[in-house]
């Protein structure tokens, strides 16, 4: 026993560099993080001076901050996130599903190259896409002729002015690949037979559908939504290059930026990513949850 | 079996696909425009790629310091995440206890973290604790590496357990000492999961914008993304449009050779990490 144990243990230095690697690059910048939120800022310097031993943590500027997200300046930027992440997700749902379904259980002839189109966006870079819709949406772009074309709309207009529904739908363009593709592993292995049986037990198609198929697919839906909302949240890039920066379409994750980089307050930024942290803990704990909870109920 | 067929549903999926190509398809085109317009196309043309003396690709030194940043910036991100993944991997695999758990947790978090907090973390860590690090290059690959570590374990786990541990026990009963049983008898086996651990790793690092970016040090130190992403407030040229697509070739050829190559593996061993899953893989880190 002892022996086996020794050998078992004995594969630790396999992992070694590894663990080494995550303790030093990971674990250590998340506590930066915590250290420079609960630290002081230089008041002449404006210089973070983070606390990295907790008997020195100050909670006051991170109170400062939770104060203004709750009901503060700060919760309209908080409340806006959440709404575009929302509408977002629901466009990712609207698309995701029907496509994700009939990768995985319609199209016979046609699906490996199905499959390759939806992983395409893949090996695409982010920005590039997101480029390119750059480069449709101005005013003497496609969109527009196209819109004029077929008489929907008169006057060219600027897409990319800071309206909220370039942002949403920029969002779930970019997102909807990455929604897509957990969805489908999962509806592949779906059992078809479960499928006939509520038919053959009379269901029409649509019963079918609600009652046998869509909790089935709960499980790639609940991860799918995990994959895409956990980045939304901390998007800033998206929301930016679609509006030119307009402060009406500005996240969480723009608020961030510019506490960070944009004027040097450190501190304020920290405390806002623990905010953020926590809010997608939150999120987290339920997914978890109720995975566990499902799984428990299916066994 | 009999399959219902769903118009509609063909119809949707065909659309979106239309929806996710076509506007990559104009931008390509609009890098071939002989004007300085990005959004419509006058004639065909290489200026932006080669012919204009200050502005093509070839030609504007922040175009192509660039395009030789993020394609260094994989290369070494590749080079360094893969070996030590593949080590975790298989130190994880076997390694039991209490200290294994809170190893595997460890690896598991960063995929669930948001890029953000990634990028502010590891920008905080390296202005306030690392000081003596050079920024720019050298934090950018120390990040990339803590960015897709976990990617290569799960991938090379996957392939671990498909394999089983018998071929390396009887490697071990013939007599080969344990590090000899993984190099002669594992790694080779692991080959297909290796290799798209290192496809994985250079895709997600040329496509990140936000841990490059918070780890830039100006513009000695951008990569494409960065350089697309700040291209959009200054009045920019198709010459970014043709800095995408060059990148844009670089990934899809990787793509399209690591595709043969893991298929003619898989052929030869029998099994393989897809291409499907490597992909998904790449899109977890958003």
């Amino acid at each position: 026993m002892a022996v086996s144990r020794r050998l078992r243990s004995s594969w630790a230095p396999f992992a070694l560099p590894g663990v080494g690697w995550l303790v030093a690059f990971f674990a250590l910048s998340v506590y930066a993080v915590v250290a420079v939120a609960l630290g002081r800022t230089d008041p002449l310097l404006r210089t973070a001076q983070p606390a990295w031993n907790p008997l020195d943590w100050d909670t006051s500027a991170l109170t400062r901050v939770i104060s203004r997200v709750v009901g503060g300046d700060l919760g309209h930027v908080v409340g806006r996130t959440f709404l575009f992440v929302l509408l977002a997700l629901v466009g990712c749902i609207a698309i995701g599903y029907p496509v994700a379904y009939h990768a995985a259980r319609g199209a016979h002839r046609w699906r490996k190259v199905l499959l390759v189109a939806l992983v395409l966006p893949f090996w695409i870079s982010y920005l590039m896409r997101m480029m390119a819709w750059t480069n449709l949406l101005q005013p003497d772009g496609y969109v527009n002729r196209v819109l004029h074309a077929l008489h929907l709309q008169g006057e060219p207009r600027n897409w990319l002015d800071g309206d909220w529904y370039t942002v949403v739908i920029g969002l779930v363009y970019g997102y909807v690949p990455f929604f897509i593709l957990p969805l489908y592993s999962v509806l592949e292995r779906l059992d078809g037979r479960l499928l006939e049986a509520g038919r053959d037990l009379g269901a029409t198609a649509r019963q079918t559908f609600w009652h046998v198929t869509l909790p089935l697919s709960r499980p790639g839906l609940m991860a799918a939504s995990v994959v895409t909302v956990l980045p939304m949240f901390g998007d800033y890039y998206t929301n930016t290059y679609l509006t030119s920066g307009s402060p009406r379409t500005e996240m969480i994750g723009n608020q961030i930026e510019f506490y960070l980089r944009g004027s040097s307050q450190p501190q304020t930024g920290a405390s806002l990513v623990l905010v953020l942290m926590a809010l997608l803990f939150v999120l987290m704990a339920y997914y978890l949850a109720t995975t566990a909870r499902e799984q428990k109920a299916a066994r | 079996m009999t399959r219902r067929r769903f118009p509609t549903l063909a119809a949707v999926t065909w659309l979106y696909v239309l929806w996710s190509l076509l506007p990559i398809l104009v931008a390509v085109r609009i890098s071939f425009n002989s004007g300085k317009s990005r959004s419509s196309f006058q004639a065909p043309s290489l200026r932006w790629y080669t012919g204009d003396p200050t502005a093509s690709v070839l030609h504007d030194d922040s175009l192509h310091t660039a395009l030789s940043n993020t394609i260094v910036l994989a290369l070494c991100t590749m080079l360094v995440a893969t070996p030590i993944g593949v080590a975790l991997a298989i130190g994880l695999h076997r390694w039991k206890g209490r200290t294994a758990q809170a190893a595997n947790g460890l690896v598991l978090v960063p995929i669930v973290t948001p890029e953000i907090v990634f990028g502010v973390a590891l920008f905080l860590v390296f202005s306030q604790l690392y000081t003596g690090i050079p920024q720019g290059l050298t934090s950018q690959v120390l990040g990339h590496v803590t960015f897709t570590l976990s990617f290569v374990v799960i991938i090379v786990r996957g392939r671990l357990t498909a394999v089983g541990r018998e071929y390396e026990e009887a490697a071990r009963d013939l007599g080969a000492t344990r590090l000899q049983a993984v190099r002669l008898v594992l790694l080779p086996l692991l080959a297909p999961a290796v290799f798209a651990s290192l496809m994985v790793v250079f895709a997600t690092s040329v496509d990140d914008f936000v841990i490059s970016s918070f780890l830039s040090t100006g513009a000695g130190t951008e990569t494409v993304p960065i350089r697309i992403y700040s291209g959009a407030k200054a009045g920019s040229t198709p010459a970014l449009n043709a800095l995408a697509v060059v990148m844009l070739v670089v990934t899809l050829s990787a793509a399209a050779v690591a595709g043969l190559v893991l298929r003619a593996m898989r052929r030869r061993t029998g099994m393989g990490a897809g291409l499907t899953e490597a992909g998904g893989l790449a899109g977890l880190g958003g």
